[in-house]
């Protein structure tokens, strides 16, 4: 290869390297994106009240995470919010009544559905449906039920 | 007082001198542009000077201020229990403001330093009044496919800088101090709009792209044809792109995202 050559192809990399970088802005960084699935196990669970909980927010069992959400729909059927998350394939053991939860980690920080497991022989498997839920606590109508609490007293 | 008042008065004319010529510059180099497009090698060896080789730089610059701005935003938002909102504080520092700024003031010190130099220096060697003898316009010729390389190259070293910051911002925070991988991506990406934040980023690093090439050959074509005064020449580009990148920064961001 001549000179001119080495140099097109310089920079056709250079530019090659700037579009990746564009496409890493637009579907990882930016919102331009769906999620695809990974390897585990599908259950799903149906909530009043989600609340901040995301697609990508972390489900934790004892703390731990175990899994992902994968998508929140809305169900018009029943209207309450249907969130679908993918458990790791390994942590398969959850018997049928575990209850779940939406939690806030700390004050400010990101809501994730928490797992509690509960008592029974049979375990949750691929496409179950979680019956016990528990919806995210919003903030605001603590506060006002509070207030409210305080001026009828 | 009166020599102070003149020199005053003199500063301001040929302020407004210098600007006025700098456009007439820009309005002949724009009218070059068209020239350039069949001669498309000009143009890619252009790019290859001020884009394929500042990347070096730009890679270890973006990388050091990912890292640290990881590191930094973590400590602070550890006390509040909200290191999940380090993906999203990275993402946006950087594609806002420090992509863009960042990466232009690097391609001012490393690129367009290097256009006023060169082009300044084919000033003192008579270069350019050769070409014109021989009835090559050297505007077209010269200084046409430099202004279009750096416009072209800057944007994309920007999105570099901000991709690669990222990855750097990931690596420290996710990589090394254990903040959660899927609140890092998915709060990013709930914060991060494409159009709001990343398209606006690319349409300042674009005007900044505009700017720095722009003073750079201009410097260059206008330095004293003598070794000082292509030195001189050198320091203006470098100091005056790099006031113009801090102060039109704060203008643009001023219009894109001072009103909700």
């Amino acid at each position: 290869m001549n000179k001119t050559a080495v140099i097109e192809v310089l920079v056709g990399l250079f530019v090659a390297v700037g579009v990746a970088a564009l496409f890493i802005l637009a579907f990882k960084v930016s919102n331009l994106r769906s999620v695809g699935d990974g390897e585990g196990y599908v259950l799903y669970a149906r909530f009043d009240n989600v609340g901040g909980l995301k697609v990508m927010s972390p489900v934790r069992a004892g703390g731990v995470l175990v899994g992902r959400v994968v998508s929140i729909d809305y169900d018009q059927e029943t209207y309450e919010a249907q969130v679908t998350m993918r458990i790791d394939a390994h942590y398969d053991r959850f018997p049928v009544d575990t209850t779940a939860s939406i939690f806030t980690a700390g004050l400010l920080g990101e809501q994730y559905v928490s797992l509690e497991p509960g008592a029974e022989e049979d375990y949750l498997a691929d496409g179950d449906e979680i019956q016990l839920t528990q919806s995210a606590l919003i903030l605001e109508q603590v506060v006002g039920k509070f207030f409210y609490g305080q001026m009828t007293q | 007082m009166m020599s102070s008042l003149q020199r005053l008065g003199r500063m301001t004319l040929r302020f407004f001198a210098r600007l006025g010529r700098g456009n007439l510059f820009m309005l002949r180099v724009l009218a070059g542009m068209p020239s350039v497009l069949p001669r498309f090698r000009l143009l890619v060896a252009q790019v290859y000077h001020v884009g394929f080789l500042s990347l070096p730089i730009i890679v270890v610059a973006s990388l050091n201020v990912g890292m640290v701005l990881g590191l930094q935003m973590y400590n602070t938002l550890v006390d509040f229990d909200a290191e999940s909102a380090l993906g999203p504080v990275v993402a946006l520092s950087l594609v806002r403001e420090l992509g863009p700024v960042v990466a232009a003031l690097l391609f001012a010190g490393r690129a367009g330093s290097a256009l006023t130099a060169e082009i300044g220096l084919m000033k003192a060697t008579e270069q350019l009044s050769g070409m014109e003898m021989m009835a090559v316009d050297p505007v077209r010729r010269i200084v046409a496919p430099r202004l279009l390389a750096g416009i072209f190259a800057l944007p994309l070293l920007a999105i570099l800088f901000s991709a690669v910051g990222i990855g750097g911002g990931y690596f420290v925070g996710v990589g090394l101090l254990g903040v959660d991988e899927g609140a890092f991506w998915s709060q990013m990406q709930d914060k991060v709009d494409w159009r709001e934040d990343v398209l606006n980023g690319i349409i300042k690093s674009a005007v900044f792209g505009v700017v720095v090439t722009w003073i750079a050959v201009f410097e260059g074509y206008e330095a004293e044809p003598t070794a000082e005064g292509v030195s001189q020449a050198t320091t203006r580009s470098v100091v005056f792109s790099s006031l113009a990148v801090l102060g039109l920064d704060f203008v643009l961001t001023a219009f894109m995202f001072g009103e909700p």
